[in-house]
């Protein structure tokens, strides 16, 4: 576990260098001047732009403004929006917890629905409702998932008027900010109002949700089909069939405890596919994440906010695909073997 | 049995007419491929088919419903948006950029990275580890991120955007061809044809790829219905292709403000989008059943 620890480790490291390289160089290759990409301080003075330059190193070679660039990043200094002339940590520490929390919930809706869903179609494999859920799992990864939101907008929101269509909690409820995760706020605040609140917010969360997580829910599906199908297939299954146990004990206490070993191993990169959908839904749903920001500032052309906003998404999937990595090694002694550092 | 031709020469089928036979008994696949076929039509015949200019409107006419509605033109068969612009004619002309741009786009990539591919198959050591932990990290950000990071480079607009995801699918061609390559190389067909003196390049060009190509075009079509989310994504964000290019989420995008009014401009261009990928994914499901197929007969 240890050899393993630090092969994640050294990958972490090599990612992360890859990473502030990456957006390091974005300074450059955008338009405008270099420094004033980095800091964000489109209305430096002279006195100003002599003070960022000294202290981005910027008259050094390469190699030392890399540095200090890398340095400004660890001391949590992202530099200022160019549009809103605020410190863009300020911003991410406000915005990615909805993300997050966006992400979570999605993750959690996928995968209560696509992995039993799974597990059915690989026990009734080759028969109608097997078809039936293939189906529909390739349907539902095919549809656009802006498209699904705006009619899931048009349905529940404005046909039925079941759910409301955007933003995060209603501007009635005031809910101090402490963590940044909405709920957790919620329950930890004093108001007298906190259950309407929490019921508030999970009938905002609840729409954007179930639209993230429809096309990971059919991915799901797929991974559990095919995992459940190796797994009936083996000889421990046989065996625990020839021993007389019955289907139930089988599929309950057998086969689904490694079938799902196989499915958190893929969660991790689901994961990355999910923010991506999250970024889009947030747009559509006016969600006050990240991923929202992100799009507004390229339209805005917010270099420094584009640069560190990708710096901190990227980081933050990687740091949740290595997590599940570890989560995987840890249920799974088998994974810890000399497998090279991906 | 008793052989009743026995004058003539057996004929063996290569691997990519065998699977052709399979794939043409499954009748769902072949309702995709049939699909595909006609959008690659309508892709490149929209100017002479399409009744409208797809940009000119006719202000006569703003925001009429399909013609099944009360209200509906026949000669407008779909309505038209607020600009009285015909939307038959705008998503004729937006399969050749949502759905042909997709499929060049693919093209490309593919050449791309099976070129790399093999060559970085037939590589080893340092340059080859070096590659194998780039290619993990690049291929763990997701598709569409990578293409949002490459247009806020590049700047938005259609080329741009067409641009980013080409760059964005080369890295998985390189990493399905180098994989399905060295697997190829271990097999003895491969020996045999190295014993008898071929080199790399000619056991590659006649050895290798006929029994790798159906692998890559089963990845290929699943990187063209991803394509075409992400064109059509990008379009929506406004990241992509601009006003007034009929390209499928652009006219979803331009027919939000209208939404309540007249959702025919919202829900015809993502049915549109829906269509496409789902063809796409239809043929690329076929061809993986007939692989599979393949494999146990």
């Amino acid at each position: 576990m240890l050899k393993f620890t630090f092969r994640r480790l050294s990958l972490f490291v090599f990612t992360m260098l890859v990473l502030t390289l990456l957006s390091f160089s974005l300074s450059f290759l955008f338009p405008g001047d270099t420094v004033i990409n980095h800091s964000g301080q489109i209305n430096a003075t002279p006195t100003e732009l002599v003070q960022l330059n000294k202290a981005y190193q910027m008259d050094k070679g390469l190699f030392t403004q890399y540095v200090a660039y890398v340095s400004h990043i660890l001391s949590g200094d992202f530099g200022q929006s160019m549009a809103s002339q605020s410190p863009i940590r300020d911003e991410i520490i406000e915005l990615l917890p909805a993300t997050i929390e966006l992400s979570l919930v999605a993750l959690l809706v996928a995968m209560l629905i696509g992995i039993p869903l799974g597990f059915i179609a690989a026990i009734n494999h080759n028969k109608a409702s097997d078809n039936a859920i293939l189906s529909m799992a390739m349907l539902g990864y095919s549809i656009p998932v802006f498209w699904l939101g705006l009619l899931a907008i048009l349905v529940f929101s404005i046909g039925l008027g079941w759910l409301p269509s955007a933003g995060q909690i209603s501007l009635l409820f005031e809910i101090e900010l402490v963590t940044g995760i909405q709920f957790i706020d919620i329950l930890l605040s004093d108001s007298p109002y906190k259950w309407q609140a929490f019921s508030d917010a999970s009938a905002h969360i609840i729409l954007p949700a179930c639209v993230v997580a429809l096309a990971p829910a059919t991915i799901f599906i797929r991974l559990s089909r095919a995992a459940m199908i190796e797994v009936l297939a083996t000889s421990y299954i046989r065996a625990a069939r020839a021993k007389g146990l019955s289907f139930k004990q089988i599929i309950f206490r057998h086969a689904i405890r490694n079938a799902l070993i196989q499915i958190i191993r893929h969660v991790g990169l689901q994961f990355a596919n999910l923010v991506t959908l999250a970024m889009v839904t947030e747009v559509i749903f006016s969600w006050p994440g990240i991923g929202r920001w992100l799009i507004e500032s390229i339209a805005q052309r917010d270099y420094t906010a584009i640069q560190s906003g990708l710096l901190v998404l990227s980081c933050f999937i990687f740091i949740i695909h290595i997590l599940t990595d570890f989560i995987y090694a840890a249920l799974n002694p088998l994974a810890r073997g000399n497998k090279y550092g991906s | 049995m008793a052989r009743e031709k026995i004058y003539l020469e057996e004929s063996f089928p290569s691997p990519f007419i065998q699977l052709w036979g399979i794939f043409r008994k499954t009748p769902v696949a072949m309702l995709g491929f049939c699909c595909f076929i006609f959008l690659v039509v309508l892709a490149i015949f929209a100017p002479i088919i399409a009744p409208y200019s797809p940009v000119d409107g006719n202000l006569d006419m703003i925001l009429l419903p399909p013609a099944w509605h009360d209200n509906g033109n026949v000669s407008y068969l779909l309505g038209t948006d607020e600009l009285g612009r015909d939307m038959l004619s705008r998503l004729m002309y937006g399969t050749s950029l949502t759905f042909g741009l997709s499929f060049i786009v693919v093209v490309f990539s593919l050449v791309i990275g099976v070129i790399i591919g093999s060559l970085s198959a037939l590589t080893k050591g340092i340059k080859s580890s070096f590659l194998n932990h780039f290619l993990d990290v690049v291929l763990s950000i997701p598709s569409l991120l990578l293409a949002i990071i490459i247009v806020a480079i590049l700047g938005p607009g259609i080329s741009n955007t067409v641009w980013a995801i080409a760059i964005v699918f080369i890295p998985q061609f390189i990493h399905i061809t180098r994989y399905a390559v060295k697997e190829e190389f271990r097999k003895d067909y491969v020996l045999a044809s190295r014993l008898d003196g071929a080199s790399n390049f000619r056991i590659l060009y006649y050895s290798v790829f006929p029994n790798i190509v159906e692998r890559l075009m089963s990845q290929a079509t699943l990187a063209q219905s991803a394509a075409i989310l992400d064109i059509a994504t990008l379009g929506f964000l406004g990241l992509g292709a601009q006003i007034p290019l009929p390209e499928w989420g652009a006219i979803l995008a331009n027919g939000l403000e209208h939404f309540y009014v007249a959702p025919w401009t919202v829900y015809l261009p993502g049915l549109a989008i829906l269509f496409a990928v789902v063809a796409t994914n239809l043929v690329g499901e076929g061809i993986r059943h007939a692989l599979k197929l393949r494999k146990e007969s």
